[in-house]
């Protein structure tokens, strides 16, 4: 076991970046005094498809990163946990990735790098189970033409801690689409960032994250739009219920002023289910070029609507199975993007069983 | 054999300005295979009275009371008025996005009849319900109520109204935003119910032309939160020829 460096400037709750942040509870990954174990837990599942193949190797970083927690775990770890799918592979079946050991007794720093040759098409379902102190540095590259579907499930147990970049450089015409499920742990905190590095290039950032008692889960999203003729999309839909349940979405969209052709749209929903329960919602976009397709935004949140309750009450359904209807409907639109029966259904029991729990 | 009795009933809602009485004393006595139809004009509190039988949250009953067969309904959740037999056909069908019409209508069946239904019937049940109501399969894949035309959404009342086969079925002006076909094929699936379970139908319209469909045993004229006449279905010919306006300017 090794302590981190401390090298680093260590964040105080008083930056932008961290200004939502409860530090206290992030067991020492953010100011260095974390202990780190020898644990690399990201493993297949399953056996591999042909075209796909998952090695450990030393590998330079993709991009520059800001975030102290991320530059922490490059300057201790060269070993990145490396899923590759060959150039023109058609692969049709999730590939699934999941962790093996955790542990709260010491941090797991890691690096993950997942690939995508030219034209290579893939859906990739990572499963973050179990209790766990972890910081990861996941850095996806999609190559000219390909095409990945990149599923992040959140679904530790109560006490773990999760912080993370899941950074995507996507290039000429690829196709990038992220499902970010966050439904577990006691504090998860989720960059996904998105960098365009030539014309034609999409993403679509999808999420959901359900929050109870106690839980905070912050989504910080940022796309940088730095080439002409690039099309974003984030929609993320929340739910809080119980007291001192806190969720964060920021989206921050750049356009930068090469970036013209530029089509973004970014929309976050939240439920509030109980009161005493926290959503903070910050869109923000910044144009700096007017030769654009479109930019917009939306942020709203709600209640659980009467007249959808009592709708379905007059049909004999329960109070708390209308509401769990409601709510599983909210989520649906998301969840279903995943395209996994098996997946979908388990998210949805589990939905239901933070519900129960929260008592909403 | 059931009784659905509304005696004195009195309700208010909350507005800005403090509460607003809108209903001011109902009595109507509904038994099964009977069928009321109430007429009134907009605004009379047709639809409060309603919403009130059915329990919306809205409004509150100041005084009167409401059974079925003998059981206080005002002292009941939603959900235990539906199961005790009413329904609410609603003459502004709430969307809930998300939820299937499949999903939605099984899990009401499941709350009504106290299990689950097999899965091979209520797949056939669903759709001769359909079918019967002129309705593209497609419609079960659909979220509830989400994007459906005015007459889908009727259609859809009715349809849950033949599949939950309630003993009192209140229809909110279900023939508003139907054109003449859709009218008769919504009206047939009312007279299914009728005759399938010996239903008992409160029919709130404002106007006269279902009544050609849907034949009232009686005819009751609401306006401003009473019923100021009742008689057979000739009131609702005088009503056809003279309007309202008798009853408003009282
Ligand atoms: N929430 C409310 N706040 C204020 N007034 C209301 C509310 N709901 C109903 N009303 C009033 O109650 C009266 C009766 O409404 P309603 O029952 O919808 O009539 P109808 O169905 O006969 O057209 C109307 O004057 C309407 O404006
Ligand atoms: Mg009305």
């Amino acid at each position: 076991m090794s302590v981190l460096a401390t090298n680093y400037l260590t964040p105080t709750g008083r930056e932008e970046a961290w200004r939502f942040t409860p530090l206290k509870r992030l067991r020492g990954l953010h100011d260095g005094t974390a202990a780190v174990g020898e644990r690399n837990s990201l493993v297949t599942k399953a056996g591999l498809p042909k075209g796909a193949s998952f090695t450990r190797e030393s590998l330079d970083p993709l991009a520059v990163s800001d975030d102290v927690i991320i530059e922490r775990i490059r300057g201790e770890v060269a070993d990145v946990a490396h899923l590759s799918i060959d150039a023109n592979a058609e692969i049709k079946e999730p590939i699934f990735l999941t962790r093996s050991a955790g542990a709260l007794d010491s941090a797991e720093l890691s690096r993950v790098r997942i690939s995508l040759g030219n034209h290579a098409v893939a859906t990739v379902i990572v499963e973050n189970i179990g209790d766990t102190l972890l910081a990861e540095d996941l850095e996806i590259s999609l190559a000219p033409g390909s095409s990945l579907t990149f599923v992040s499930l959140q679904e530790f147990d109560a006490k773990s801690v999760y912080t993370a970049r899941h950074h995507a450089v996507v290039d000429k015409d690829a196709v990038f689409k992220s499902i970010t499920v966050t439904v577990g742990g006691d504090v998860v905190r989720i960059l996904p960032t998105v960098e365009f590095t030539a014309p034609g290039a999409s993403a679509e950032l999808l999420g959901v994250y359900f929050a109870t008692t106690g839980q905070f889960f912050e989504h910080r999203m940022h796309v940088d739009h730095a080439v002409p003729n690039a099309k974003s999309r984030v929609n993320f839909k929340g739910a809080l219920a119980g007291k001192d349940a806190h969720t964060v979405w920021i989206g921050d969209v750049l356009i930068r002023a090469v970036a013209e052709g530029t089509d973004t749209y970014e929309l976050n929903r939240n439920l509030l289910l109980t009161d005493g329960a926290r959503a903070d919602s910050v869109p923000n976009l910044e144009i700096e070029t007017g030769e654009i397709v479109g930019a917009g935004h939306a942020s709203t949140t709600g209640r659980f609507d009467d007249e959808q309750l009592f709708y379905l009450m007059s049909r004999g359904i329960t109070l708390e199975d209308a509401r769990r209807l409601v709510v599983r409907g909210f989520f649906n639109e998301i969840i279903t993007e995943i395209g996994n029966e098996e997946v979908q259904e388990r998210l949805m029991e589990r939905i239901d069983g933070e519900l129960e729990r929260a008592g909403a | 054999m059931s009784v659905l009795e509304i005696r004195g009933l009195h309700v208010s809602v909350n507005t800005e300005n403090g509460s607003v009485e809108i209903l001011k004393g109902v009595d109507l006595t509904i038994k099964s295979g009977e069928t009321h139809a109430i007429m009134g004009p907009n605004g009379s509190g047709k639809s409060t009275l309603a919403y009130s039988i059915a329990g919306h949250p809205k409004y509150t009953i100041t005084s009167g009371s409401v059974t079925l067969d003998g059981a206080d309904v005002l002292d009941m959740t939603v959900d235990e008025r539906a199961k005790a037999g009413l329904f609410l056909a609603m003459q502004y069908p709430v969307e809930v996005p998300g939820v299937s019409v499949s999903n939605f209508l099984r899990t009401a069946a499941t709350a009504l009849r106290g299990e689950a239904p097999k899965l091979r019937t209520w797949v056939a049940e669903v759709k001769g319900a359909m079918e019967a109501l002129n309705m593209d399969p497609a419609f079960a894949t659909r979220n509830v109520n989400e994007g459906f035309s005015g007459g889908e959404k009727k259609r859809h009342e009715i349809m849950q109204l033949e599949l939950l086969k309630p003993k009192m079925a209140i229809l909110d002006e279900t023939d508003s935003g139907l054109d003449v076909d859709a009218l008769r094929i919504v009206s047939e699936g009312v007279n299914r119910a009728k005759v399938n379970n010996d239903l008992g139908v409160l029919l709130i319209t404002h106007y006269t032309r279902i009544l050609k469909y849907i034949k009232p045993d009686f005819v009751h004229v609401f306006a401003n939160g009473k019923i100021v006449e009742e008689g057979g279905p000739d009131l609702a010919d005088k009503l056809e020829a003279n309007g309202y306006a008798d009853y408003v300017s009282k």
